[in-house]
């Protein structure tokens, strides 16, 4: 059942990729080959995470090839909520692509790659080899790049080969990285390389996890690196806005405290101080990118920057509390920020722009809509009792009681600035009257409203839930995080309880291996 | 490419290089070959009729169309790695029947998924370039 479980998360998303390629032509054939695809993703990942909370910690081995020597598929409790958060994702932005991309040509193709995306995104997830996620990122940039260029035009194309070429510079370094470390180690299992990385010489370790460091933080889109992210995201159709916001950022930060805490320990790698500031950084200058925007999409965009940076604070921080709000932000955050691309995707749809100047009225002629909008926009600003309270709350607690009140500080300043950038949204695209010069609202038949509604609703309840229901979900993050930082578990599972003989084994060519070319 | 020489030399060996795909593919488990370069051998023999004839000449003989084979291919492969978990044993697991087992199979999903994506490929530059 494990080796089921463990795999289906991939293989589900692979097999429909190429069932709708195979149907591309028939739209109403490939639309249900991708909802029912992804329906049968969400279960699976249901059933991952009942068999992670019941009976701990599940180990596949590819071809059984034993770890270290094989590939392993781990999914511990942050892997499989990923996973479920992910499914949940998809379910919701297969639904809304039936409508939103109704029009465009090769239609079966953009749910073939959505769902080869999201084969991308869960190997990442549940991989505990350090080469395989270099796969599965690859994996992923292939198919976003498809993504970005299907039914392009020269905007598009310019966008997206902004993007390539910093996500090719990214995964390149993270190669590189890879290199450095097998040639140092011997290894690329995680759990193996937790035991074997504090035995190579400062200056070796300090190189390859800045290299990761460099690497992961262009894929998170953090302070210095996010340059890729405001330019090429909001010329992109909706639903693979809504897609990418979610899901490759997080990814990245998800990279980062997977390698941080179970292959280098941040302290010890000496990059802690550095990953503070960038997080400072980050959030701040995304949200004040976000303030001089005037097209919702941009805005929004902006925004994931300066989330992006509340996740890495509690990382940098750097204790159980901390990792445990980096956590259930990132859980929060990918369902609130999905949910406000979609929202926004939709007002585009009727009024055929995003730009704030175009837009109004939105709230007279769709009360329910503006409702929707306010739920996860507050939830975003982190107003009590939506998730984003909760995970702000955290991340500051833990900064609070680690005396980096700067940080602090800095993290309240930005929510401020959030709450600004979703009141000129409000302000402008719901309560002004519709401007003279705008073009009249196109009139959307009851299925289409139906399919843009649906996905926004259930995320706008799961943003709700989430925020009551904070215990549990808190319990989760905690629990994943303790695990992240007191690995011993994950370890023996990977490795089998006889681990010490894995662990006590001497680097090959150490600690020469680590000067030589 | 008018030459009379090279058009007719590229049928033959159109023909020999497909033979050579098809030893690679098979001797690939223990020695050097493999579903990969075994696609790209095809590809490259595939190519030579391209250039000897019309990139639609090369479409005709291929029945289908190359995103098919490239379709097909990635499902045999998925199937190949699926296979195991039927028998208790984790994904990818080698089954044998004899010298036959399942990682043929999944080359033989490689082999057809790189002729049907190089091809693809390949086919849309020349017609572009044509």
């Amino acid at each position: 059942m494990t080796h089921w479980l463990l795999v289906m998360p991939v293989f589900i998303p692979l097999l429909t990729a190429t069932a709708c390629a195979f149907s591309f032509r028939a739209r109403a054939l490939s639309s249900v080959i991708s909802w029912s695809g992804a329906l049968a993703n969400l279960c699976i990942a249901l059933l991952l995470i009942q068999q992670v909370i019941s009976q701990g910690l599940q180990v596949t081995a590819f071809g059984d090839w034993q770890a270290p020597f094989g590939i392993v598929f781990v999914a511990d409790l942050l892997s499989a909520s990923m996973v479920l958060i992910t499914a949940i994702i998809g379910v919701a932005i297969v639904l809304y692509s039936t409508t939103d991309l109704r029009s465009k040509p090769f239609y079966g193709i953009y749910h073939s790659l959505i769902h080869a995306l999201l084969a991308g995104v869960m190997g990442s997830f549940l991989t505990g080899d350090i080469f395989n996620l270099y796969v599965f990122f690859e994996v992923m940039l292939i198919t976003s790049f498809g993504l970005m260029v299907l039914n392009a035009n020269k905007q598009q194309v310019d966008a997206a080969v902004k993007y390539v070429v910093l996500n090719l510079i990214s995964t390149m370094v993270f190669l590189l990285a890879i290199g450095l470390l097998y040639g140092a180690t011997g290894t690329l299992n995680m759990a193996d390389l937790h035991a074997k990385v504090p035995l190579l010489p400062d200056t070796t370790m300090m190189l390859i996890s800045g290299l990761f460091l460099f690497g992961f933080a262009i894929k998170a889109s953090a302070f210095p690196v996010f340059s890729w992210l405001p330019a090429s995201y909001h010329h992109l159709p909706s639903a693979i806005v809504a897609l990418y916001a979610a899901l490759l950022t997080k990814v990245g930060v998800y990279a980062l405290i997977r390698v941080f805490t179970i292959v280098f320990d941040l302290v010890d790698s000496g990059y802690q101080p550095l990953l503070i500031v960038i997080a400072g950084l980050t959030m701040l200058t995304g949200v004040l990118g976000a303030a001089s925007q005037f097209h919702i999409k941009r805005i929004l965009s902006f925004h994931i920057i300066s989330q992006i940076g509340y996740m890495l604070m509690g990382l940098a921080i750097y204790t159980p509390l901390a990792i445990t709000g980096a956590i259930f932000y990132i859980i929060h955050h990918i369902i609130v920020k999905a949910n406000l691309f979609l929202i926004g995707g939709f007002l585009q749809r009727r009024q055929g722009s995003d730009n704030l100047r175009e837009l109004g009225g939105a709230y007279r002629s769709m009360p329910w809509l503006a409702l929707l909008f306010l739920i996860p926009a507050f939830s975003l600003a982190g107003f009590p009792p939506l998730s984003g309270f909760w995970g702000k709350f955290l991340v500051i607690k833990a900064s609070l009681q680690t005396d980096a009140y700067l940080l602090a500080a800095t993290a309240l300043f930005v929510g401020l600035m959030t709450i600004y950038s979703m009141t000129k949204i409000w302000a402008e695209a719901f309560w002004k009257p519709l401007p003279d010069n705008a073009a009249a609202p196109i009139p959307l038949t009851r299925m289409e409203n139906c399919l843009y509604i649906v996905p926004i609703a259930a995320l706008a309840v799961l943003t709700i839930l989430i925020g009551l229901l904070v215990e549990p979900i808190y319990q989760l993050a905690e629990v994943s995080a303790t695990n992240l930082l007191n690995p011993q578990p994950y370890i023996n599972a990977v490795l089998g309880s006889d681990s010490t003989a894995y662990s006590t084994l001497t680097i090959p060519s150490a600690p020469a291996g680590g000067t030589q070319p | 490419m008018s030459s009379i020489i090279f058009r007719t030399s590229a049928h033959i060996v159109t023909v020999l290089m497909l033979v050579f795909s098809v030893y690679l593919l098979l001797r690939g488990h223990n020695n050097p070959g493999g579903g990969f370069i075994a696609g790209l051998i095809a590809v490259i023999a595939f190519a030579l009729l391209m250039l000897a004839e019309t990139p639609d000449y090369v479409r005709e003989r291929l029945i289908y169309p190359p995103p098919a084979f490239a379709g097909s291919g990635v499902l045999i492969a998925l199937f190949a790695g699926l296979l195991p978990l039927f028998f208790g044993q984790p994904f990818l697991s080698g089954l044998w029947l004899g010298k036959i087992g399942s990682p043929l199979l999944f080359d033989v999903g490689v082999y057809l998924a790189v002729i049907g994506s190089v091809l693809m490929i390949l086919l849309n530059v020349e017609e572009e370039l044509s």
